[in-house]
């Protein structure tokens, strides 16, 4: 949790930088999938990141969380760089859901919850054949933590059910429950919204307002436009693999490239 | 034609075949119970001796005969007094027809020909066919609400222990039963029995009091086990026969770590418990081994597991990293490798001969090779052994369960979930399938080592491809993921080889087409983890109440 780096001071952000990823670059084969991307965001932002299908946004998120292996550029976590394996920029603070659901079907939900904690505690082999005090205490914890934050996507009432017999709004919830537990500092959502209905859409950007609230910083792709302009406090296109611009909702709305990336160019 | 009219015309004719069908059943149903219990009372074989098992008598069920009988009068109970169970009809009949046909056939192979079979014989298949067709005809049922049902602790209590009390009745008199036609007539009649009664709910109740009440259900099974040999009349050869049993089930639950929990295919498991059983033969001071290290049992015990840890470690290392049926192959390669080396290192393993005249064990001046006298009781020697395997299963179980209940188990089963997800979620999946690896291969040679003394030899033969494919049907047959679906499984596997020993030949064939009707109508296997009976038997979405179990459709 190092401090304020000169990223963020250009950037102009009353925060500190939580996320700074600089000219992000990769090439699958002869495929640039995400060219040269800078981002930065600040501690308690939402951020959107919204282009046509392909432009590499969901590339962009798998090199964040070292899915993928970007090919050039650095990341950084508040002030620190981010590498190596998933699950050790996961354990740095950095957690994730997917664009097309990975919950682990087979498990309930509260258990899906609680291995989202596992990084979070510490407990091991001795420990759990023991069943010590101190093992007991922590599964205590685990497990508190987890029904609470159960109860803020609402899906208390259904600790007890397979995770694969919940209807797909509630799968995408589970899975912000699950990054949740984590406890990251950076949550990235893939698509939240994604098959939910008009009403769903509204909770879920309710959702994320409280997950901001509660100290978390959020970056979230989604192709919603209604959903992204009324949350986010900044906006970045990619078209691409590159990052065509950033800014406000209402200076990305007017903005005419956008909406020839979107829409095409008369005449072309 | 136009849908509307499309669904109309269906539903008309569903409407006709109720009517119609439905009264016609009950003649059916009731007219091939009949032929059926003529058929058991009348002889199957025509020559008067040379086929035992009593099949030529008139007037009495002699033999398999009155397992027709035992199946065939329930089934037609379903069919008339408790109509629309066609779940547990159908075991009823089907249990019905494979014994009718089953000893039909064993009549005639053993008697020269069909000149053999006599008319009963004819006439309970045909019935037991008409019995099934009965069956067949009913409308799918609903799921039995006798799962729910909830009665006073102490009657569930009672009952749990009663049922388990039945179970050990039930073994007690299959291993009675001798001759090896009637005791496969008697395994069908267990298996298609426990079908009809998973059929009616009352295995789904029984499994919800073992849940609710697993101090009484726990308790009882182990006074169970630890009864077993002062049953005996102070003969050896079933207490061996479960000794080896309990040995092999520890390994199982070992292998349903690396298979059950974290999803790994092994398929050269058995490598690991060689390696337990070898480590505890070379440092016992056997009279052929040319080390003359002798160490205590319990260090050696001790010695044994871990250095079979150490090997799960070393195969795991590089190849966990692959996945699926690329690991099966290296673990398969691994398994091969493990036999071929301990076959040709003549200076340690003695190549073929195998390590022999491993000492008896001694704890103090307890000799585990010698009979002992207990309240009373003349126990052979192989007790000592079985109170051994019992003790290294229970540790074994121990294990298994805190693990399962532990982040260490849900990282397990996560990764078998999704392994990217697990990664995600900031699980280190290689080092936790390491871990799992390493847990299963110490818990196998664990059990490897208590193999090695109760055998008194060991040599590479004991430990080939099909060993590893046996401890690995256990766990499917079983129920993978549990406890109880490794011992049942490990119990079945070995138990029903044991005692079909005449039909040698066949005996795989028999085996096979086991594993492929448990897998078309009980795919989680025989005592399923609650998590994997929803997964293969629930619809996804809003109608998982709408599939009976064991419908498969």
């Amino acid at each position: 949790m190092s401090g304020v780096t000169s990223a963020a001071a250009t950037n102009g952000g009353a925060g500190r930088a939580v996320l700074e990823a600089c000219g992000v670059t990769k090439r699958f084969g002869g495929l640039t999938a995400v060219s040269g991307v800078d981002l930065t965001v600040t501690e308690g932002e939402i951020v959107g990141l919204i282009g046509p299908n392909g432009a590499g946004k969901t590339t962009f998120f798998n090199c964040l969380t070292g899915m993928e292996v970007p090919t050039s550029g650095e990341i950084r976590y508040r002030g620190r760089r981010l590498g190596g394996s998933p699950d050790r920029i996961t354990a740095a603070g950095v957690a994730r859901t997917f664009q097309n659901i990975r919950l682990f079907p087979n498990m309930t939900v509260l258990e899906n919850v609680l291995v989202g904690r596992h990084c979070r505690t510490k407990e091991g082999l001795f420990s759990a054949i023991g069943r010590g005090r101190n093992f007991k205490r922590e599964e205590r914890e685990s497990r508190a933590r987890s029904t609470e934050l159960l109860d803020l996507v609402g899906l208390r009432r259904a600790a007890d059910d397979l995770a694969r017999n919940l209807n797909y709004g509630d799968q995408r919830r589970l899975e912000i429950a699950r990054a949740m537990a984590t406890e990251p500092g950076l949550l990235l959502l893939d698509e939240p919204t994604a098959g939910m209905n008009a009403a769903e859409t509204r909770g879920a950007g309710e959702l994320v307002r409280r997950i901001r609230d509660q100290g978390l910083t959020v970056v979230v792709i989604e192709h919603d436009m209604r959903f992204i302009f009324g949350l986010c406090d900044r906006v970045a296109v990619l078209v691409q693999g590159q990052k065509l611009t950033e800014g406000t909702p209402a200076e990305v709305q007017s903005d005419p490239r956008v909406i020839a990336a979107y829409l095409g160019t008369p005449g072309s | 034609m136009s849908d509307g009219r499309a669904a109309r015309l269906r539903a008309a004719v569903v409407a006709a075949a109720r009517h119609h069908v439905a009264p016609r059943r009950l003649p059916v149903a009731v007219g091939g119970a009949g032929l059926t219990v003529v058929g058991a009372l009348t002889p199957w074989a025509t020559f008067a001796f040379g086929y035992p098992g009593k099949m030529t008598l008139a007037g009495f069920p002699g033999g398999a005969r009155a397992y027709l009988l035992v199946l065939a009068v329930p089934a037609l109970f379903c069919l008339t007094a408790w109509p629309g169970r066609r779940a547990a009809a159908t075991a009823g009949g089907a249990g019905v027809v494979a014994v009718a046909a089953g000893n039909l056939v064993a009549i005639a192979n053993q008697g020269g020909g069909l000149g053999a079979v006599a008319y009963g014989a004819w006439l309970g298949t045909a019935g037991a066919v008409l019995l099934l067709a009965a069956a067949l005809s009913c409308p799918p049922d609903a799921p039995p609400a006798l799962a729910e049902g909830r009665q006073p602790p102490m009657v569930e209590r009672a009952v749990a222990a009663a049922s388990l009390g039945v179970v050990l009745a039930f073994v007690w008199y299959g291993l009675g039963v001798d001759e090896p036609t009637r005791f496969a007539s008697f395994v069908a009649t267990v298996g298609f029995g426990a079908g009809a009664l998973a059929g009616l709910g009352v295995t789904g109740w029984l499994e919800s009091l073992y849940q609710r009440h697993r101090a009484v259900t726990l308790t009882a099974a182990a006074l169970a086990a630890l009864a077993f040999p002062f049953t005996q009349h102070g003969t050896a050869q079933w207490i061996r026969v479960f000794t080896y049993i309990g040995i092999l089930a520890a390994a199982a639950i070992g292998l349903n770590v690396v298979v059950g929990l974290a999803g790994l295919l092994d398929l050269g498991y058995i490598a690991f418990f060689g390696v337990g059983a070898y480590v505890a033969a070379l440092v016992s001071g056997a009279g052929v081994t040319t080390s003359h290290i002798v160490l205590p049992f319990g260090v050696a015990m001790v010695l044994g597991a871990c250095v079979a840890a150490v090997f799960g470690v070393v195969i795991g290392a590089p190849t966990l990293r692959l996945r699926g049926d690329y690991l099966a192959i290296v673990t398969l390669a691994f398994g091969e490798i493990f036999r071929i080396v301990v076959n040709n290192w003549n200076s340690v393993t003695r190549g073929p001969n195998g390590l022999s005249r491993i000492p008896h064990l001694a704890v103090g001046s307890f000799d585990f090779g010698a009979p002992h006298r207990v309240l009373g009781f003349n126990l052979p020697h192989f007790a000592n052994y079985y109170f051994l395997a019992l003790l290294v299963l229970a540790w074994v179980v121990l294990v298994f369960t805190r693990l399962n209940d532990s982040r260490i188990g849900r990282a397990w089963v996560a990764i078998r979930e999704d392994e990217t997800a697990a990664a995600a979620m900031g699980i280190n999946t290689v080092r936790l399938k390491l871990l799992a690896f390493a847990i299963g291969a110490f818990l196998a040679g664990t059990a490897g080592t208590v193999n090695s003394h109760f055998g008194t030899q060991v040599s590479p033969e004991q430990y080939t491809f099909l060993d590893s494919i046996t401890l690995l049907a256990a766990v499917v047959l079983g129920g993978m993921g549990t406890v109880p679906g490794a011992l049942i499984g490990a119990t079945a596997l070995i138990l029903i080889p044991e005692k079909l020993r005449a039909f040698q030949d066949p005996r795989l064939l028999l085996f096979g087409l086991a594993l492929v009707l448990m897998m078309r109508f009980r795919p989680e296997g025989i005592a399923p983890s609650r998590r994997r009976q929803r997964e293969l038997h629930e619809e996804a979405g809003a109608d998982a109440l709408s599939a009976p179990p064991g419908s498969g459709r």
